[in-house]
């Protein structure tokens, strides 16, 4: 904790101590280049984080007179929505419902939730496999997202593609993709689509910051850049690529500063607020419709679980994990609806009882929907069905 | 029926099905303001202008993603890799994403892209540039493979891959697009994709060869017919769907089959269509199945070693001597 609180800059990890590398040293010593660049981060990290706290409370209440109240409960709905959501799809996978890998979403609600309302429906959006949330706050049905964690018929993959592939052509949302960093090339070529029938629909593409490390990560927002098509690179900075820190993997661990090396506007968001993540979003999805140009965001964002179910967390403090909890972006939003008028007690029980009812809904859903027939096996592979083996 | 080299049939189909489809676009290295590395999109940006022929930057794994995402939200790209050896630093999108999309969504999602370029040996380019990789892409479910060796079937298979609502790996030859050939007249000629072609008929022996192989079989063939063993030869031209029925009626009838390909033989094509002339024809089989494949090395640059890694006619009337037990 007292080491924490001198080092805001550098989670905790498990290597820590006398075997610290010396560029590491020299950031905890509030040393290293670029730090005073790297401010706005630091503010949210989770030392200076009880005074900040007030501060951003503050501008997020000046941020909710600008948007109107069913926006505002809608969002607070899926916020909650996605959190009850992936509580029971954790209890779901130890009693071996789900099987194989389970990303949860809990801590970065604000995230999806923020990004996704700026958006109009007939935009596009794309993630990484951590998808639950996405899918969610875009509108699909609890019911089709938990059947398809349970490999069911009913499933919106049809039980094919499981937790980290979920899809939907209605709500233009091009998946769930399970190679760190494969869909940032796709969404390039989505927008590069939507710029050559000549559109104005938006790009949202998702992925974490370990994904920036990627070559298509560089390549996509080069070709991005150069051709200005109309894509938002969103990287959900949770700062840790499964058990590895930021700041052990990135030699400029600042990833909005990426853009700079391809003329790309970009910028710094706080991810436990929600309506800063909305704000950010809208203006540059403005850019990308008007002027059809593309834009990196960086949303700083924790994740409150292990990287997937199947993660003991070693590397990381639970006193970390409990400093940023109290910044938990639901909390957070919930207190400032009711300061503010938005929602009293009663209405925030009412959210969490509608929620429950949907997420207790979707567990039945699941349970009833029948596995995949056999023959489903050898079907969607190709547009007309081919003999195996040819 | 005009006589034109494969160059220009390929060039055509991609013309004729760019002015038949708004959606349809090229994009890849020097196909634009350089008309193609080899001259294949000759024209092609002329004609259609900087938005429909794209010259992209040397980001190999970039723009064929691009090209996936494209085909995702409706359109339907060309791809061309200047040559397919460059197609190794875009197979995570080829393979682990094209080729799956479709499955992993339950069917929601098409992608109907063509993957295009040389594949193969070329003239002296050495190890990094002379690769065929034609079992790779075979390999996996959710793709389709297409290698024509005539200028006709170059352009009626072209054709039909880019109005395939599935992602196709289209293998061309550089050593064979100089190569002329007899190509029906009229826009609508289609070859479908699937179909083997009997390139010549015969009842000793059935030699099958694709892409390279196929203009070298034809020769060991008539050299073969004058020393009295009649050789059948059959082209695959589409390796997935693999038409395995029209080689294994070949092979009813002749009871013999030497496989020719540039590829290695270590898990390649002539091994799978082995594997499955022995489940469906075995009984008919009066030889064992003979493979004759690229050496298996490195491709090496001195003339005399590159040739001697490749399959020729001399070598392929051996195996056909071979397996009629002749020597």
């Amino acid at each position: 904790m007292s080491e924490l609180k001198v080092t805001p800059m550098r989670p905790r990890t498990q290597t820590e101590g006398a075997s610290a590398g010396a560029g590491v040293a020299e950031e905890r010593d509030g040393q290293g280049r670029g730090e005073q660049a790297r401010d706005e981060r630091d503010r949210i990290d989770p030392a200076g984080l009880r005074e900040e706290h007030e501060r951003r409370q503050q501008e997020q209440q000046k941020h909710i007179e600008g948007v109107d109240r069913e926006t505002l409960l809608r969002m607070l709905y899926q916020m909650v929505l996605i959190r009850r959501f992936e509580e029971k799809a954790a209890e779901a996978y130890t009693l071996g419902k789900i099987g194989g890998f389970c990303h949860l979403y809990i801590g970065q609600e604000a995230v999806a939730v923020g990004a996704l309302s700026a958006l109009r429906p007939d935009d596009y959006v794309l993630t990484s496999y951590r998808d639950h949330g996405h899918a969610l706050a875009l509108g699909m049905s609890a019911d089709e997202v938990m059947a398809e964690l349970f490999g069911r018929a009913g499933g919106c993959s049809a039980g094919k593609g499981g937790s980290m592939h979920l899809f939907d052509t209605d709500k233009h949302f091009l998946g769930g993709h399970g190679i760190v960093g494969g869909q940032i090339p796709l969404a390039t070529g989505v927008a590069f689509a939507t710029k050559y029938k000549g559109t104005d629909q938006a790009t949202l593409c998702f992925f974490g910051e370990a994904a920036v490390n990627q070559g298509a990560f560089h390549e996509s927002l080069n070709m991005a850049q150069l051709w200005k098509l109309p894509c938002v690179y969103i990287c959900e900075n949770n700062q840790y690529g499964m058990g590895t820190s930021l700041k052990r993997a990135m030699s400029i661990s600042d990833v909005s500063q990426k853009a700079v090396g391809y003329g790309m506007e970009s910028e710094f968001v706080d991810g436990m607020d929600v309506l800063a993540v909305r704000a950010a979003t809208a203006r540059a999805v403005e850019r990308a419709r008007k002027d059809s140009l593309p834009s990196l965001i960086e949303i700083r964002t924790y994740r409150f679980m292990g990287h997937s179910m199947s993660d003991p967390g070693h590397y990381r403090t639970r006193a970390e994990i409990e400093q940023y909890q109290e910044r938990d972006p639901i909390k957070v939003f919930g207190d400032n609806l009711r300061e503010k008028g938005v929602l009293d007690d009663e209405g925030l029980k009412a959210v969490e009882a509608r929620v429950r009812e949907e997420v207790e809904r979707s567990v039945k859903f699941a349970d009833a929907s029948p596995e995949p027939a056999p023959e489903e096996l050898f079907t969607d592979i190709y547009a007309s069905p081919i003999k195996p083996g040819r | 029926m005009a006589v034109i080299t494969m160059r220009e049939a390929l060039n055509q189909a991609m013309r004729e099905e760019m002015r038949r489809d708004e959606g349809v676009f090229l994009m890849g290295e020097e196909v634009a303001a350089y008309q193609g590395a080899y001259k294949v999109s000759k024209g092609l940006l002329e004609e259609f202008g900087d938005r429909r022929v794209v010259d992209s930057p040397i980001t190999e794994l970039g723009f064929a993603g691009l090209g996936v995402g494209a085909a995702m939200a409706g359109l339907r790209p060309i791809i061309e890799f200047m040559t397919f050896n460059f197609s190794i630093l875009a197979t995570d999108q080829i393979v682990n994403h094209a080729a799956k999309m479709r499955y992993m969504s339950g069917g929601q999602f098409k992608v109907p892209i063509v993957f295009r370029g040389p594949n193969g040996s070329a003239f002296q380019v050495s190890s990094q540039h002379s690769q065929a990789l034609e079992s790779w892409y075979a390999h996996f479910p959710g793709l389709k493979v297409v290698m024509p060796s005539t200028p006709a079937d170059a352009k009626g298979l072209l054709k039909s891959a880019i109005r395939d609502d599935d992602p196709v790996i289209f293998l061309e030859q550089e050593r064979m697009y100089g190569l002329k050939g007899e190509v029906p007249d009229g826009e609508d000629f289609l070859v479908p994709l699937g179909q083997a072609d009997v390139k010549r008929e015969g009842k000793d022996c059935t030699v099958v060869a694709r892409s390279m192989t196929v203009p070298l079989a034809l020769k060991a063939a008539e050299e073969l017919e004058k020393q009295g063993v009649s050789v059948e030869v059959i082209d695959p031209r589409t390796i997935r769907p693999l038409d395995i029925e029209t080689i294994v009626n070949s092979v009813k009838k002749t009871n013999r089959l030497v496989v020719a390909e540039e590829s290695h033989a270590f898990c390649g094509v002539a091994a799978e269509i082995s594997a499955q002339v022995m489940e469906h024809a075995f009984d008919y089989l009066d030889a064992p199945v003979k493979r004759l494949s690229g050496a298996d090395a490195p491709m090496p640059y001195a003339k005399n070693l590159e040739r001697l890694a490749l399959p020729d006619v001399e070598r392929i009337v051996k195996a056909v001597r071979e397996v009629a037990y002749l020597e």
